[in-house]
C-alpha cells in the first residue's frame, strides 16, 4: 500500500474522528445483519442458499479429517457369538415386501473401471475362494446399533486377485434395488471389509442384502450395500444414494 | 446506586464475554440439531422432541448441522479454558469451593438471601458454573465416541461402549439444558449481571474487587439479594 503523504496524513489526522465513527458503523452494520440471520428460524436457515453451501463444505471438510483419522490397521471390535442382536433389524429405503430377489443361478458380479481382469464372477466361483467371517456391531446413521456375524471374502484379497488400481481413489458399488454408494480405498483394503456371502454362518438371507452384501464395519450401515450387483473403481468421485441427498460421504466408524 | 463503598469495575474481559456467547450459540445449534438426530432413532420408546423444537429439517440437515457447529463448539471452548487457566481467572473466580462455605451459601439460598453479585461467583454459582464446564467437556467426549467408535475406540470404552456413548450424551445433554434453564432463568431476573456479560461492566461493592474470594462478602451495599 502506499505511504500516506503528508497531506493525506494531515487530512486523516483532523477526520479521525468521524473516518473512526464511519468504520465503526460499517462494523456494526456487518454485525448486525449477521445477527439478523442468526436470528432467523431453522427452517430459513436451511433454504438459505449461502448457509446450505456452508454446510455442505463443512460436510467435505469432515471426510477429510475423517480420511486423515481413519487407520487400515484398527479393527473395529469383535464380539462372542451370545451378543448377536436377535432379531437382527431390517433397514432399507423401502419395505420388507419390496426386497429385490437376485436369481442366484443367472448372478454375475460384474467388474467395471480401473481394474485389469474385468471378467465378471459367479457366487459359486466367489464362495470357492478363502472365506473369513466375524462378529461385529452395524451402526446406523439413524443411531440404533446392532450386532451381527457376517462371512465372505476379505475384499483386499479380492482386489488384489482382480488387479484392481488401489492407488485409485474410490471404489463404487451398484445394487439390485437400484441402490448405489462408494468408499474411499484405504477402506476398501482394510483388513475387516468383505464381500459377504453369509448372514449367521447361514446363506445370506433376501432381506439382509443376498446374494453379495458388502461389510464395513468401519463404515456407518448405509455405506454397507445390499444385493451388490457390480464393482467399479475410479478416481471420478460416485456419491451415492443417501450421500448425494447431503449424508456425510466418508461417514466413517 | 453510586456510593463510597461502590465502585464501577470490569467483570468480564471481552474474551470471556466473547466465547460466552458463541458458547451459547453454538450449543443452541448442537442442542437443537441433536433433538432432531435423536429423534430418527430414540433411545427411549416413548420420547421425542417436538420436530417444531428441532434444527436441520430432517436427519440429514440435522447431522450437517451438528457436525459443522461441533468445530466451533469445540475450539471455542479450547479458547475459553486456555484463557481462563492462563490469566488465573478461573482460580480466582472458580476456587475455592469449601465444605462449610458450601453450607452456608445453601442456607442463605434457602432464605433467598444468598448474594447472586456481578464480578463474585457465591458457591452455588462456583459449582453451577464447573459443572456446565464438565457437562460441555463430556458431552464432546461422548460425542466423538458416538462419532467414532472405531478410530477412538479407548475414548468410545471409556463412556461405556457405543451404546454407553448414546446414553451418556443424551444424559450430559438432559443435565445442561436443565443447567441452562436455570441460567437463564436467573439472568433474567437479575439484569446487572446479565448486562454484565454483554457490556463487561458492574458496579461492584468496593470491598469485593480486591477480596481474593468474594464468595460471601458482608456488604448490604450493592447486589440484589436473592
Amino acid at each position: 500500500m502506499k505511504k500516506p503523504s503528508l497531506l493525506d496524513r494531515h487530512l486523516l489526522a483532523a477526520n479521525k474522528k468521524e473516518i473512526q465513527l464511519i468504520e465503526r458503523r460499517l462494523f456494526l452494520k456487518g454485525t448486525f445483519s449477521m445477527g439478523a440471520l442468526a436470528l432467523l428460524s431453522g427452517c430459513d436457515l436451511a433454504d438459505n442458499e449461502t448457509v446450505n453451501r456452508m454446510l455442505h463444505g463443512m460436510s467435505r471438510f469432515n471426510d477429510e479429517i475423517q480420511a486423515k483419522l481413519f487407520d487400515v490397521t484398527r479393527l473395529a471390535p469383535e464380539y462372542a457369538p451370545n451378543m448377536i442382536t436377535q432379531p437382527f433389524p431390517f433397514n432399507a429405503f423401502y419395505a420388507r415386501d419390496a426386497v429385490p430377489i437376485v436369481d442366484a443361478s443367472t448372478y454375475h458380479l460384474e467388474l467395471l473401471g480401473l481394474i485389469r481382469d474385468k471378467k465378471s464372477w459367479t457366487l459359486k466361483e466367489l464362495g470357492e475362494l478363502p472365506q473369513v467371517s466375524q462378529i461385529t456391531r452395524h451402526v446406523c446413521v439413524e443411531g440404533w446399533s446392532a450386532i451381527g456375524k457376517w462371512g465372505g471374502v476379505r475384499f483386499s484379497d479380492f482386489l488384489q486377485r482382480i488387479g484392481a488400481d488401489t492407488t485409485a481413489r474410490f471404489v463404487g458399488f451398484k445394487c439390485a434395488d437400484d441402490y448405489y454408494t462408494s468408499i474411499d480405498m484405504a477402506t476398501a483394503l482394510h483388513p475387516q471389509t468383505l464381500l459377504a456371502l453369509t448372514f449367521a454362518d447361514k446363506t445370506l438371507p433376501t432381506e439382509y442384502g443376498f446374494p453379495m452384501k458388502v461389510r464395513i464395519p468401519t463404515k456407518l450401515g448405509f455405506k454397507n450395500p445390499k444385493h451388490v450387483m457390480a464393482i467399479y473403481v475410479t478416481n471420478t468421485y460416485p456419491g451415492g444414494y443417501w450421500e448425494d441427498k447431503g449424508y456425510n460421504w466418508f461417514s466413517g466408524l | 446506586m453510586k456510593s463510597a463503598s461502590t465502585t464501577k469495575a470490569v467483570v468480564h474481559s471481552w474474551p470471556v464475554r466473547l466465547t460466552h456467547w458463541v458458547n451459547a450459540l453454538a450449543l443452541l445449534v448442537m442442542v437443537l440439531s441433536g433433538w432432531r438426530i435423536y429423534n430418527a432413532s430414540p433411545l427411549f420408546d416413548n420420547f421425542r422432541f417436538p420436530e417444531t423444537w428441532t434444527l436441520g429439517g430432517w436427519l440429514a440437515g440435522a447431522l450437517m448441522w451438528h457436525f459443522a457447529m461441533m468445530w466451533l463448539l469445540i475450539f471455542n471452548g479450547a479458547i475459553y479454558l486456555f484463557f481462563g487457566i492462563i490469566t488465573g481467572r478461573f482460580a480466582k473466580r472458580f476456587f475455592p469451593i469449601t465444605k462449610a462455605q458450601l453450607f452456608t451459601d445453601f442456607r442463605l439460598a434457602s432464605r433467598l438471601t444468598l448474594k447472586h453479585d456481578a464480578g463474585t461467583y457465591n458457591t452455588i454459582q462456583r459449582i453451577a458454573y464447573l459443572g456446565a464446564i464438565a457437562l460441555i467437556a463430556l458431552l464432546v467426549m461422548s460425542g466423538l465416541a458416538i462419532w467414532k467408535p472405531v478410530q477412538l475406540q479407548a475414548l468410545a470404552n471409556l463412556m461405556g461402549g457405543y451404546e454407553g456413548a448414546r446414553l451418556t450424551h443424551f444424559v450430559a445433554m438432559s443435565l445442561l439444558v436443565a443447567f441452562v434453564v436455570i441460567h437463564v432463568f436467573m439472568a433474567l431476573i437479575t439484569p446487572k449481571i446479565l448486562l454484565s456479560m454483554i457490556t463487561g461492566n458492574a458496579t461492584i461493592a468496593a470491598n469485593a474487587k480486591s477480596s481474593p474470594s468474594g464468595s460471601n462478602i458482608p456488604s448490604t451495599e450493592s447486589g440484589d439479594a436473592l
